[in-house]
């Protein structure tokens, strides 16, 4: 009896990581002696956006990283799909936080989106009409064609990042990976964000960002995981974005930040 | 002046002038968009223990042996200052600062045990270079230049900086694309499968290569100043990557013609009776492309 039912579970789990875009088991990731991440267990549903939820240095961009290959954990496994990282690279895009990257660099709008298409080319490959035109396409679904020749470093925050989402959608990935893609941009950018996001969702593509702002998490996600350090809850917003388990994230901290957006602002 | 002074007396020079500030100037311009620009002036000082060693090891002064030590050297400080960035988590210049100050003490330590006394290693040699004592003397004209057995009279360092010029050229017109992205957003290229890590070691072993074939011709002025000035300038004349790699090369250029010339008459013209320095003069001549960049360039930022 208990051999059958430990086989149902080993089925069933390898079922889920089969179908999940982005699976973590048993993650810890140590930047010093202190854990960043510990022994994390995260299954992303498919099609779904989901919010990665917690305070300062709770791990949310580690975790991302992880699935990225960025860094190398002490212990636990990441999938992509269920297969290893390094297999299924090509499906995933990843927009970094702004303050990343040099936006001095000599670099126009349009040349940033096609570094987007560097895995299609590969490194013999020149770039073509075609793409540029596909180039073009992304930047017109975040509306910044009218900036495609400008230098990077004269854009706003808002359109900055707007430049880096355009770059995601021209790699065409499953599974779009965003580190607080609404930090620091203007109202007209963060609409403008999250309707490309949405429409990522309805195409059937698995978003997964790190999100701030926790008075939108309700309107803009499917699905939230909180974390700190140890993960506190995944689930579906409705069930899992609970005073409760917010009160274990921040640690009591957060019904100010949750009730009072207009407090803030005001 | 006719042909016949010009072509063994100052073409050479002149090439090899020309062929030394590019091959300097065109990784320059990757390294200073990831603030490594400093890089050139580390190399120019760790191949000093590298010459000592190779200079011990074979008891001769041969050009060879000593390209091979401070190639040697270069490559083994590279290594370190990469390892030391990227394990240490430090700044470039920081890493860059310990193993170049390390390693050129340690090659002056090198140098004053050992018996290299009479032996001509001197510094004024390393600074400034001989530039102008790099002439062809199997020339007799413009002739000459389509004559296989003047030919093969030329200073070796023409051959020597030409290929790798080449190298170079060719290794940016491959991996420009991943060079580009990974100097731009590295985390962002990783996920592209860029080989971030590799690449940036081969862009600076690659300027290790440079600055040594260069060194060994015209000193490490030229060097220090190729790497850094002609690409400064040119990021303040565009706003885009390949032009300003296109200016860079024609600053550096145009540094070595001016300089050179200058250099050789310019103290003519003003009643002076001795030329001055190449090397130095080019150098010169480079910061002055520069700060004209940096006064009237048209991307230029304000400071204020």
């Amino acid at each position: 009896m208990l051999q059958i039912a430990n086989e149902d579970i080993v089925r069933a789990e390898a079922q889920n990581l089969r179908e999940s875009p982005f699976a973590i088991r048993g993650l810890t990731v140590s930047y010093d002696q202190k854990p960043a991440v510990f022994s994390v267990d995260v299954t992303i549903e498919p099609g779904k956006m989901t919010a990665i939820v917690g305070p300062n240095g709770a791990g949310k961009s580690t975790l991302l990283k992880s699935a990225l290959g960025i860094i190398k954990p002490l212990s636990g496994q990441v999938t992509l799909y269920g297969r290893p990282v390094a297999d299924e690279m090509d499906r995933i895009a990843y927009v970094p936080q702004r303050a990343s990257v040099d936006w001095d660099f000599p670099v126009r709008v349009i040349d940033v989106v096609l570094m987007g298409l560097f895995r299609k080319t590969g490194l013999l490959g020149r770039l073509t009409g075609a793409d540029r035109k596909h180039a073009m396409s992304c930047l017109e679904r975040v509306g910044m064609t009218d900036f495609a020749s400008r230098q990077i470093g004269q854009l706003s925050g808002g359109q900055q990042q707007r430049v880096f989402l355009a770059r995601a959608l021209a790699q065409n990935a499953d599974l779009y990976l965003l580190d607080e893609p609404f930090a620091g941009v203007d109202a007209a950018t963060e609409k403008a964000i999250i309707g490309v996001l949405k429409s990522l969702r309805s195409e059937g593509r698995t978003v997964v960002a790190v999100h701030h702002d926790l008075s939108t998490v309700p309107d803009y996600f499917d699905n939230v995981l909180l974390l700190n350090v140890r993960k506190i809850a995944e689930g579906p917003v409705a069930t899992t974005f609970t005073d409760e388990n917010l009160g274990a994230a921040y640690g009591g901290r957060l019904t100010m930040a949750r009730i009072d957006p207009a407090a803030v602002a005001g | 002046m006719s042909g016949a002074e010009f072509v063994p007396l100052s073409l050479t020079p002149l090439l090899i002038g020309c062929l030394a500030a590019v091959a300097c100037a065109l990784p320059g311009n990757f390294l200073l968009l990831r603030r490594q620009a400093l890089i050139g002036d580390a190399i120019s000082h760790v191949v000093l223990p590298g010459i000592v060693v190779a200079f011990l090891l074979t008891g001769a002064i041969s050009a060879t042996a000593m390209m091979l030590g401070a190639a040697t050297a270069a490559v083994v400080a590279v290594v370190l200052i990469e390892g030391i960035r990227r394990f240490g988590r430090i700044e470039p210049g920081a890493a860059m600062g310990v193993v170049f100050t390390a390693m050129f003490a340690g090659g002056v330590l090198l140098l004053e045990l050992s018996d290299t006394s009479g032996v001509h290693l001197d510094v004024e040699h390393a600074l400034y270079g001989n530039l102008e004592s790099l002439v062809w003397l199997d020339a007799t004209g413009w002739g000459s230049l389509m004559d296989p057995s003047a030919l093969r009279g030329l200073p070796p360092e023409v051959f020597r900086i030409s290929v790798v010029l080449f190298l170079i050229t060719a290794l940016l017109a491959v991996f420009w694309r991943p060079l580009a992205i990974s100097t731009f957003d590295e985390g962002f290229a990783a996920t592209l499968g860029v080989p971030v890590t590799t690449l940036s070691l081969g862009l600076v072993i690659t300027s290790a290569l440079a600055a040594v074939a260069a060194f060994d011709a015209v000193g490490s002025i030229i060097v220090i100043a190729m790497f850094i000035c002609p690409p400064a300038a040119a990021r303040l004349m565009t706003n885009r990557l390949g032009a300003q790699v296109a200016w860079s090369v024609a600053f550096a250029l145009a540094s070595a013609i001016v300089g050179f010339v200058l250099a050789g008459y310019g103290p003519l013209w003003i009643g002076g009776t001795d030329a001055v320095s190449a090397a130095g003069m080019i150098a010169t001549v480079s910061g002055f492309i520069l700060t004209a960049t940096a006064l009237m360039g048209p991307k230029r930022r304000s400071v204020v």
